[in-house]
This record gives structure tokens, C-alpha cells and sequence, in this order.
């Protein structure tokens, strides 16, 4: 313990040259540990996302599989049309346990306020979209009176953000369309909170788009059943079946190489803070060669020296793991918010998920680091012969 | 009779440098007795500090033999060095070299710690009132004057209760009267104490006050 005390008090001598190396340190693991924290938040909110669209397949027009994936996430449909006899066709399967036809439609407005997207997203539903997402609650009124009625049911955000209740009228920019709002739906955390949805036949009407539809949900009595019905479904012309696990994959995939780049500057930053670390204490052995050969002197051992000069190489990497993973708990928010604004799909949702099993590796990667990064200059100053160190010049 | 602390014979230092060899300490015999003080005195560069390294066993010797505190170290590991000196000897250095970061107190503390003795802040409190600081023990060495902080070092070299000291130049960086007031805690460990003292000193008032007196020039005793 005394020993420990030692090197802490030598740590808090050259402040300045402490703290940097520190920050040094503490940058390093911030960084990897909100990485880290980043690919698992990321993972968890894509599943999340993918199970709350209630569905395991999904059909779409024949086109881009990764745009495909990534728009049916970002509001359930692809923007290429198929046939809706499609839908009639395969609605009767047998596999099937539910299933819901879809037709997307965004309008870009300028009318916009300042600070709001431009694009309004709008879906077209039939009442079974409500059968493949029971945990669909409303605020506020209900479902359509009819399959073609001039009704909207709001997502909760995009309700709150144009401030609708229940018997407002709302207005289509561009075509001219007034729909009245029927039901506002509670927040469920996924992308219908920013969809309007309307009767499917309303929506085909008034996006001039008979009998097209852009995607068809369908949830599966047998997981296992998955790949027999997407092979019965491949020759059918002009769609392609996507499942949701793909979706997923592909996601993963399209974020592996940035992930293992993002990895790669955090190892690197690692590096240079050990480097730091071990060249700071090193300055710090080299500038005390007369202490540490009085130390020897007054009967400290080479285990002595090795330990102190071990523990405080230690002591500057936990203390730096340790402010390092405080910082990227405390600044995961803005991170998050950042990482948002730049990744072309982003699953709604906590995207970086900091676990105390994380910070724990954080903290015990840290303590090995330190270890490691002070063999060298322990050594050193273990190996140095007392009266040579005594009567240096340093 | 006296037990001898230090006996050596024809003891040699030897530093080979590329050019030539230098003998530091060239066949020196002596004899310190347990309650001894004696002074180590000469012109720089005589062998006074190399032969207080060697005896205090900071160094190896070159050839000769050289028993301290009843141990051979004439061809002693560094490692066997160490422990002769740990707990058996006090060391005392003409710049006081203290640790910067430790309080007085504390620097007294660390022989006790790598002596693997029991750490004693009532012992180290003590050792200072001994050496007139009493009042300081909290004090950075930076707080302290450069007779205080030789005093703090005074008390360190007594911590772990050694049986002898060893004083390179202990008042070299002192005034007169620090000089003084440091060379009479020395003659008061050695008389009341029974401490068994080598000091070098250029201070030829201070040095002959010493019970044994050892001219050195060029390495031999003169």
C-alpha cells in the first residue's frame, strides 16, 4: 500500500505531463469503448427493427436487394410498384399465418418548416398491418371506417410534430388531397411513428397507382418454412422475396467494413497511447536515476523498484480507462446523435449501448495495457546499479 | 573488546575505461571497529567517495577482500550486496537527496518499507525530533532548507535502525553554521548512540573531530 502511495504521489509531480498522457489514455479507450458499445447498440436496435416490422418476409418489386432492405426499414416499402394480383395470388397459402399488403408513397414538400424534413411518408394499409403488429395501440381514435375511405392514421411523432388530433383535416401537398385524420397512434419506437397511413384502395387512388403496391409483408406459421415458400415464389416474374434475417445481414454486411475500419483507428489510437504512456514513464525513470539509486541505497529491492515504477504505469492507464469509459457513457448521446446524421440508415432506437460488461473489459484491458506498457521502464529502472544512479548528472 | 564493522584488505577499485584503467581505491587496509567515527579525508578525487561506496556496499570491489558488518562481499552479488546494506546501513549524501514528492515524515518512512519492517509514523516522528525538526514533518523537502533537508536525511538513514552510517560529504552544500549544528547530530549519534560513523568531508575543522582520521591521496591511505 505504501508502495502504491509512492507512485501515485510521483504521478501527481509533473501534472501537466501526467494529465496529457492520461487524456492520452483516456481518449484511446473512450473511443473504442463507445465503438464497441456502437456495434452492439447497432446490432440490437437493427434486430429490434426488424422484429417490430412483425414480419419475416417480405415481397417487393425485383430491383436492388440493398435498397430494397434498406428502404422497407426506413418505411416499409421499396419505391418500384408490383402488380397487388400478386398479393391476391399467394394470399391464400396455406405457410402463411399473416400477411399485409403495402403501398409507399413520399412527397416532397417545400412548404416545410425550416428545421423539418422535407418528405412526407405515406402508406397505404389494409386492416391486417394491425394483425402483424398487435403491440399497435392508439393514442387517440382508431382505425379507417372503410377500405376507401378519405381517412389517416398518424404515427405519433409525425402527429406531434404537425400537432394533428383526431378530426383534423390533412392536407396531400402537391396533389391536392384532403384526408381526415381518424386515429393517432401511441409511439412504438420503430418507423410507422413517422408514417401516415391511409386505406390501401385510398392510397392507390390518390397516388394514381391502381392496383400497385410496393411491398407485402407476411409472417410465417414455421420459421423453418422460409426457404421452401421463397423458392416457390421464384419464378413468379418481376419480385424477389427478401427475408427479414437477409435484411439484417446485408445491414450487418454494408456496416462491417466501416465497423472494421472504425476498429482499426481505435487500435492504432491504443497503440500510440501505450507508446505515450511507456515513453512518459520512461522520461519520468531517466529524470529520477538519483532517486532511484538512493532508493536502492536505503535497501529497496529490484522487486521494489520494478513495482512502483510498474503501478504507476498502471496507475496512469486505469485512471485513464476509467475517465475515458465515464466519457464515452456521458457522451454516447451526442455520439449517437452524430452517428444519426451521418449513416444512410440508422434503426431507430438507443444506438450505443455501453454495458457494465463492456466497461468492465474496458477497465480490465486497461490494467493488462498498463502492465505491459511498464515492463520496459520498470526494467530499466530495476536494472540500474545504485552508485551509477547516485552519482549521475541527471 | 569491539567487534570490527568494516575490515578490509588490500582493496582495490579498478574503473577500465577505454583508454586506460583508473584504480580508484589502490590496496587500502583498515579496521573500523563497532562504535567507531571515522573520517575519510582528501583532495578530490583521492578514492574518499569510491571507498565509502564500496565498504557501504553500493559497489563491488575489484580485487582484495573487504568484510562488512561480519559479512565477506569481496566477490558479493549485487543482489547480496543489497542485503548487507538493507536494515544494516544508513546512508547520508552531500546533495540530501530526498524524494521531492514525500513529506519529511514519509522520506524517513521508506527505508522502514523496503527494510520490510513494520512502517512506524510514531518511530519516524521520533528519529525527527532526534535531528531538531520536529516541527517540519509535513514539510515537501522544496519547504525545507538545506540544513533541514540534510537533517530529514539524517533521520531516513536511521530508520531502519542500521548499524552503521555511511556521510559523503554530508556538509558540502552547508554553510558554516548547518555544518555545525549536522556534524555535532553526528558526534551525538556516535557518542550517546554507540553508531558506528564514516563520514568524507573536505571540512578539515569537522573532520578532525572525528575518533579515527584517514588521509586518502590517490587512492591510498597517506
Amino acid at each position: 500500500m505504501k508502495m502504491f502511495l509512492i507512485a501515485l504521489k510521483t504521478l501527481r509531480r509533473k501534472k501537466v505531463r501526467s494529465v496529457l498522457t492520461i487524456g492520452g489514455v483516456a481518449i484511446a479507450v473512450g473511443v473504442l469503448v463507445g465503438l464497441l458499445g456502437f456495434d452492439k447498440g447497432y446490432q440490437q436496435a437493427l434486430r429490434r427493427d426488424i422484429d417490430k416490422m412483425g414480419y419475416q418476409v417480405l415481397v417487393t418489386a425485383k430491383g436492388c436487394p440493398y435498397e430494397a432492405a434498406t428502404l422497407m426499414l426506413k418505411g416499409g416499402g421499396g419505391l418500384r410498384y408490383m402488380d397487388q394480383k400478386v398479393y391476391e395470388k399467394i394470399v391464400s397459402d396455406q405457410r402463411i399465418e399473416q400477411i399485409t399488403p403495402q403501398l409507399v408513397a413520399t412527397i416532397y414538400s417545400e412548404e416545410q418548416e425550416e428545421g423539418r424534413s422535407g418528405i412526407s411518408m405515406y402508406m397505404g394499409v389494409m386492416k391486417s398491418y394491425l394483425d402483424l403488429k398487435p403491440w399497435i395501440k392508439f393514442r387517440s381514435g382508431g382505425w379507417f371506417s372503410g377500405e376507401t375511405a378519405d381517412e389517416a392514421v398518424m404515427g405519433y411523432e409525425v402527429a406531434e410534430l404537425e400537432q394533428r388530433v383526431v378530426g383534423d383535416e390533412i392536407f396531400i401537398p402537391k396533389i391536392g388531397k384532403v384526408l381526415k385524420v381518424v386515429g393517432i397512434m401511441e409511439r412504438t419506437g420503430t418507423q410507422d411513428d413517422g408514417i401516415i397511413f391511409m386505406p390501401l384502395k385510398t392510397a392507390q387512388t390518390v397516388f394514381s397507382l391502381d392496383n400497385k403496391i410496393t411491398g407485402i409483408g407476411i409472417k410465417l406459421k414455421d420459421l423453418n418454412q422460409i426457404q421452401a415458400f421463397e423458392e416457390d415464389l421464384y419464378d413468379e416474374p418481376g419480385i424477389q422475396v427478401v427475408s427479414m434475417a437477409q435484411v439484417r445481414g446485408t445491414i450487418l454486411n454494408l456496416m462491417s467494413s466501416a465497423k472494421v475500419m472504425a476498429n482499426s483507428i481505435a487500435s492504432v489510437a491504443i497503440i500510440i497511447a501505450v507508446i505515450g504512456v511507456m515513453n512518459t514513464i520512461l522520461m519520468s525513470v531517466f529524470e529520477r536515476t538519483k532517486q532511484i539509486g538512493v532508493m536502492k541505497a536505503l535497501g529497496a529491492s529490484k522487486t521494489d523498484i520494478f513495482k512502483i515504477i510498474w503501478m504507476e504505469t498502471t496507475l496512469t492507464c486505469v485512471i485513464g480507462g476509467v475517465i475515458g469509459s465515464a466519457a464515452a457513457v456521458l457522451g454516447g448521446n451526442v455520439m449517437e446523435k452524430i452517428i444519426k446524421k451521418i449513416l444512410p440508415y440508422a434503426p431507430s432506437g438507443q444506438l450505443i449501448v455501453i454495458s457494465f460488461s463492456l466497461i468492465g473489459v474496458a477497465l480490465v484491458g486497461t490494467v493488462l495495457i498498463g502492465l505491459l506498457a511498464g515492463i520496459y521502464p520498470a526494467f530499466r529502472a530495476a536494472s540500474m546499479r545504485p552508485v551509477e544512479a547516485i552519482r549521475s548528472s541527471e | 573488546m569491539k567487534n570490527t564493522v568494516i575490515k578490509a584488505e588490500k582493496l582495490r577499485k579498478i574503473y577500465k575505461l577505454p583508454a586506460e584503467e583508473i584504480a580508484a581505491v589502490n590496496s587500502i587496509d583498515l579496521e573500523v571497529a563497532e562504535g567507531d567515527f571515522v573520517s575519510l579525508m582528501g583532495p578530490s578525487g583521492s578514492g574518499k567517495t569510491t571507498l565509502l561506496d564500496v565498504i557501504g556496499c553500493l559497489d563491488s570491489i575489484s580485487s582484495g577482500t573487504l568484510t562488512v558488518l561480519g559479512k565477506d562481499v569481496s566477490s558479493a552479488s549485487e543482489r547480496e550486496l543489497a542485503q548487507v546494506r538493507r536494515g544494516n546501513i544508513g546512508f547520508v549524501f552531500q546533495e540530501f537527496l530526498l524524494v521531492p514528492e514525500l513529506t519529511a515524515v514519509e522520506n524517513v518512512e521508506l527505508p522502514m518499507i523496503f527494510a520490510r519492517q513494520k512502517v512506524s509514523r510514531q518511530t519516524a516522528k521520533e528519529l525527527l525530533n532526534k535531528v531538531g525538526l520536529g516541527h517540519r514533518i509535513k514539510h515537501l523537502p522544496k519547504e525545507l532548507s538545506g540544513g533541514e533537508r540534510q537533517r530529514v536525511a539524517i533521520a531516513r538513514s536511521l530508520a531502519a535502525n542500521p548499524r552503521l552510517l555511511l556521510a559523503d560529504e554530508p556538509t558540502g552544500n552547508l554553510d558554516s553554521k548547518n555544518s555545525e549544528e549536522i556534524f555535532a547530530i553526528f558526534e551525538k549519534l556516535n557518542n550517546d548512540d554507540g553508531l558506528t560513523i564514516v563520514v568524507t568531508t573536505h571540512n578539515k575543522i569537522l573532520g578532525s573531530r572525528a575518533k579515527q582520521i584517514i588521509y586518502l591521496k590517490d587512492g591510498k591511505i597517506v
